[in-house]
């Protein structure tokens, strides 16, 4: 055992086991991962990513390069900033991390907080700026990465909120800070916006450039320090300082106290060096100096200098030059509302020859590491530099150094001093890479926080929805919605399960819960203009208690939307979007009104949750409304296509439409969502006497393609016109409307714009998939133009047979003619019709 | 990002959408406009390094519309003059 018979800031009496790559041990609390190790001889904690070199713990911190373990699911953990905690089980990593299959059980969560004055870093400068901000009243957040902060946080007034064991690693916007706190049962995503952001996050230490400087047992003077007096624990037996700066100076007498021999110092400053190491499986075992004398030791403390920790105000662009006193990079300059303080801004007080490189004893220099997680060797740096590179940002690229987990926190400076070095620039005009969030790495997990399973997305949920599940429907997702897709009978298959629904809609009474529908209430002396604007077809001639189709474009002429607009009274309008759209629609809607049209006297309130809507579909489906609703007349000359009726039916207010989607006679009943699983029940029953049948969006889908019913966004996609659909009767010009005068633009009047098809496949069984290319020629051996593609393709019980939608080049020229699909491996014929395969005269529509 | 919001004031960039670049006016007679012209109005759209006039609205609050001068490089906002606070 290696721990020191006192000292430290660790609990002796609180004994913590653990297990390191299966073999059990024993620490304190108070101890970390690499802090326990040490304690129990373990000196090789992990294998380099590449040269599969043994790898010791090297710091006490988050720039920890080499001591990267696994944890349960969590991987690619510091040793050093793993808390030891009872039966924690840990194991080595090559440089890679494994990502676990099993579903994360720890506890993450998301939490905003907002102050004046948050300052990051917990050191003396960070500890005092909380201690002034405080005194004004103002909230103040102290933030620390480690467990503890360096003196007690007793003291701190109380409108300073400590954070420990928190991580600040992104400075964004307008003082955006991203934090990551660890705690015991997952993690804490903190989001902190602050007036003033106060960075007191202190300094690396970076190590020399040497011939096999990455045994364990090598590591950083200050690393060294902060075992033998935080953690009570030594790291070696024999030890060797190697340093070019008066920082280690306090090293020799801790190394002393603590047990340790002192057997050399060797500072660049007195022309000496160590050029190489020896070692075996288990470490570091000897050092030989420049003159070739070898001292045997088992710990080299190292020390190259310091870099400011300017992550995060380099994150947010703030500049940073070369200090030649202190060997570093320092802020230059200010961002507004941040300040820097302490060592992270440069504050030094020491001297330092700055050293980049010591040369080996056989011109060698593929084991001089200077990127210890990414092994890559000075070696990898001569071949970026021989290779043409200059820019600090290329020979990164080239070498991968600093592209680490550890984001180069101990190699990234290094990186500069031996480029200027190499390149013979110097290292204030060779400057530093761009520092990019996140400062330490973050695991999906805490940026998730709740949102995953059930809570990444909002379910929405209609209120029949109930009834569906009870009665087996099988679900599918449109949007944020769960719709029924079909109902199943007992070992039902789904293309069994439509075509009995489709054929229930066609020859009998079928019902559909189209609740999803969007709903936008329009209402103002205006509305009727707007609608007029907005609608490529006119409504100022549509009466009350009637509704309308609609097709609205983009600015550019394509086709945007569609649905049915209800004119209910004077200056109230309803309009129906598709169940996708709705959002989309009531944006587009406001943004013209208010934007453009803000003489028009018109509001929009989306109301698509509070109707519930139940379609009845079929030959039959007047037989069921007439038994629901005995005081309406339901007969075709009372009630015709595209009206409207208010009624009730046992205490249910419904509004009944008669609008159809499927091509047969169809009532649409609308009601309070409250009332909407009462009046499905109450239809269902009236409807049961006739066998009626729940169908669900597939039917649907099946039904309004053999009718040539377009579907916005699945027929079209941003590109197609009305006319290129077919649907030039729905283009008014009378008035204007947007995206009319796009209609006239050359392009969109090309004669070999795609247009809307139907497709027969000549093999009535075939399903052509959806998306497939047309082709011309059956040979598609060599290359061949692609001239459209298939938009909807269903097997139809109706047709019996398969058939499909499509757009293709000079479609409407072609109709009677034969395209091809070609498919993996074989091409599929099929003839080109109108896009209309069902009812054409409109006769069961109207009936 | 904070975007000041000209009813509710600043808040997180998340209860907004973008809706482009500002002060692009809808032709008064785009039946007079030649292709160019109307082609200029729907598909042309500045996209420069500095400072920009956008179009955001309030989707995740008051869901109205409103105009601010954005500077590309910095984020810097500055909120345009009351008159032209909607186009």
């Amino acid at each position: 055992m290696s721990r020191l018979p006192e000292g430290g800031r660790i609990d002796r009496s609180r004994p913590i086991r653990f297990t390191f790559n299966g073999h059990t041990y024993q620490g304190c609390a108070g101890d970390t991962l690499a802090s326990a190790l040490l304690a129990n001889d373990v000196r090789i904690v992990a294998r380099s990513v590449t040269y599969g070199r043994p790898r010791g713990v090297f710091s006490a911190g988050s720039e920890e390069p080499n001591a990267l373990v696994q944890v349960g699911s969590e991987t690619m953990l510091r040793a050093t900033q793993v808390e030891l905690d009872d039966g924690l089980e840990a194991a080595s990593l090559n440089g890679k991390g494994r990502l676990t299959s099993e579903p994360e059980t720890a506890r993450f969560d998301k939490i905003y907080a907002h102050c004046e004055v948050l300052v990051v870093g917990g050191g003396p400068a960070g500890r005092s700026a909380a201690q002034s901000a405080a005194q004004t009243g103002d909230r103040v957040i102290l933030m620390d990465e480690q467990p503890l902060l360096n003196s007690d946080s007793d003291g701190l007034p109380s409108n300073v909120r400590v954070l420990l064991r928190t991580t600040a690693f992104g400075l964004y916007d307008q003082n955006l800070v991203l934090a990551a706190e660890r705690r015991a049962d997952g993690g804490r995503l903190w989001q902190i916006r602050a007036r003033q952001v106060v960075l007191a996050t202190g300094a690396h230490e970076r190590p020399l450039v040497f011939a096999n400087n990455d045994r364990p047992g090598i590591l950083l003077a200050g690393a060294v320090r902060t075992y033998l007096n935080r953690y009570g624990v030594a790291p070696g037996t024999r030890g060797v300082v190697f340093t070019n700066n008066d920082t280690t100076a306090p090293l020799a007498s801790d190394l002393r106290s603590a047990g340790i021999a002192v057997a050399a110092i060797i500072d660049i400053r007195r022309e000496q060096a160590i050029v190489d190491t020896d070692g075996d499986d288990d470490g570091l075992r000897a050092v030989t100096l420049a003159g070739g004398d070898r001292i045997e030791c088992d710990l080299l403390c190292v020390s190259g200098g310091f870099n400011p920790t300017d992550h995060l105000y380099s994150q947010a662009q703030g500049k940073l030059r070369y200090d030649e006193r202190f060997a570093c990079f320092r802020p230059d300059g200010k961002l507004p509302n941040v300040t820097v303080l302490g060592a992270a801004n440069g504050e030094f007080d020491f001297a330092i020859q700055p050293c980049w490189l010591v040369p080996g004893t056989n011109g060698d220099w593929s084991a001089h590491f200077v990127d210890l997680e990414r092994d890559v060797t000075v070696a990898d740096m001569q071949r970026a530099v021989n290779a043409g590179m200059r820019s600090i940002e290329h020979v990164k690229r080239f070498t991968t150094i600093g592209t680490g987990s550890d984001q180069g926190k101990t190699s990234g400076i290094n990186e500069v001093g031996l480029v200027g070095a190499l390149t013979g620039q110097p290292i204030g005009g060779v400057g530093t890479t761009t520092y990019r969030p996140p400062y330490v790495p973050v695991s999906f997990a805490l940026m998730a926080g709740r949102n995953r399973g059930d809570l990444f997305d909002p379910i929405r949920l209609t209120s029949i929805q109930p009834w569906h599940v009870a009665h087996g429907a099988v679900f599918e997702n449109v949007g944020q919605w769960k719709r029924p897709w079909y109902f199943p009978r007992h070992d039902e298959d789904m293309e069994g399960a439509v075509q009995r629904e489709c054929r229930a809609a066609r020859e009998n009474v079928a019902i559909m819960d189209v609740s999803t529908l969007g709903k936008i209430d329009i209402q103002g002396p205006d509305a009727v203009e707007f609608l007029n604007r907005i609608y490529t077809n006119a409504f100022d001639t549509l009466k009350v208690g009637f509704g309308r189709y609609g097709l609205m474009c983009k600015a550019d002429g394509m086709v945007f939307d569609d649905g049915v607009v209800m004119h209910l009274g004077p200056d109230h309008w309803l309009a129906t979007t598709t169940t996708g759209g709705a959002a989309a629609v009531l944006d587009w809607m406001e943004e013209w009104l208010q934007t453009e049209w803000p003489e028009l006297t018109v509001r929009l309130t989306s109301v698509t949750d509070h109707w519930s809507a139940v379609a009845v579909v079929g030959p039959q489906s007047r037989d069921v409304v007439h038994t629901l609703f005995p005081a309406i007349a339901v007969d075709t000359q009372s009630f015709p296509f595209m009206a409207i009726r208010e009624g009730e039916t046992g205490g249910i207010p419904v509004r009944l439409h008669r609008i159809t989607f499927s091509g047969e006679l169809a009532y649409e009943l609308w009601t309070p969502s409250w009332y909407g699983l009462a009046l499905w029940e109450a239809v269902m029953a009236a409807g049961q006497p006739l066998g009626i049948t729940p169908y669900g969006t597939e039917a649907m889908h099946v039904l309004r393609a053999e009718k040539g019913y377009i579907i916005c966004g699945q027929e079209t996609d941003g590109t197609v016109t009305p006319q290129d659909l077919g649907m030039g009767w729905i283009v008014s010009k009378k008035k204007p409307f947007i995206g009319q005068r796009s209609h006239r633009r050359g392009d969109t009047r090309r004669a070999d714009r795609k247009h809307l098809v139907g497709l027969l496949p000549v093999d009535g069984e075939q399903l052509l998939p959806e998306g497939a290319q047309l082709v011309l020629d059956e040979n598609t051996s060599a290359a061949v133009t692609m001239i459209g593609h298939v938009t909807s393709s269903y097997r139809s019980a109706t047709l019996g047979r398969t058939f499909a939608l499509g757009m293709l080049q000079r479609g409407r020229e072609r109709f009677g003619t034969t395209v091809y699909v070609p498919l993996n491996g074989h091409v599929v014929a099929a003839t080109v019709t109108e896009p209309i395969f069902y009812d054409r005269e409109n006769v069961r529509r109207d009936s | 990002m904070l975007i000041p919001c000209p009813w509710c004031g600043d808040r997180e960039d998340i209860e907004f959408k973008y809706g482009g670049a500002a002060q692009i006016a809808y032709p008064a007679n785009p039946d007079s406009a030649d292709d160019a012209a109307w082609a200029r109005y729907v598909f042309f759209r500045p996209n420069p390094k500095g400072k920009m006039a956008e179009r955001w609205v309030h989707s995740a609050g008051c869901r109205r519309w409103f105009n601010l001068v954005r500077d590309t490089v910095t984020h810097e906002i500055t909120p345009t003059p009351a008159a032209e606070e909607r186009r």
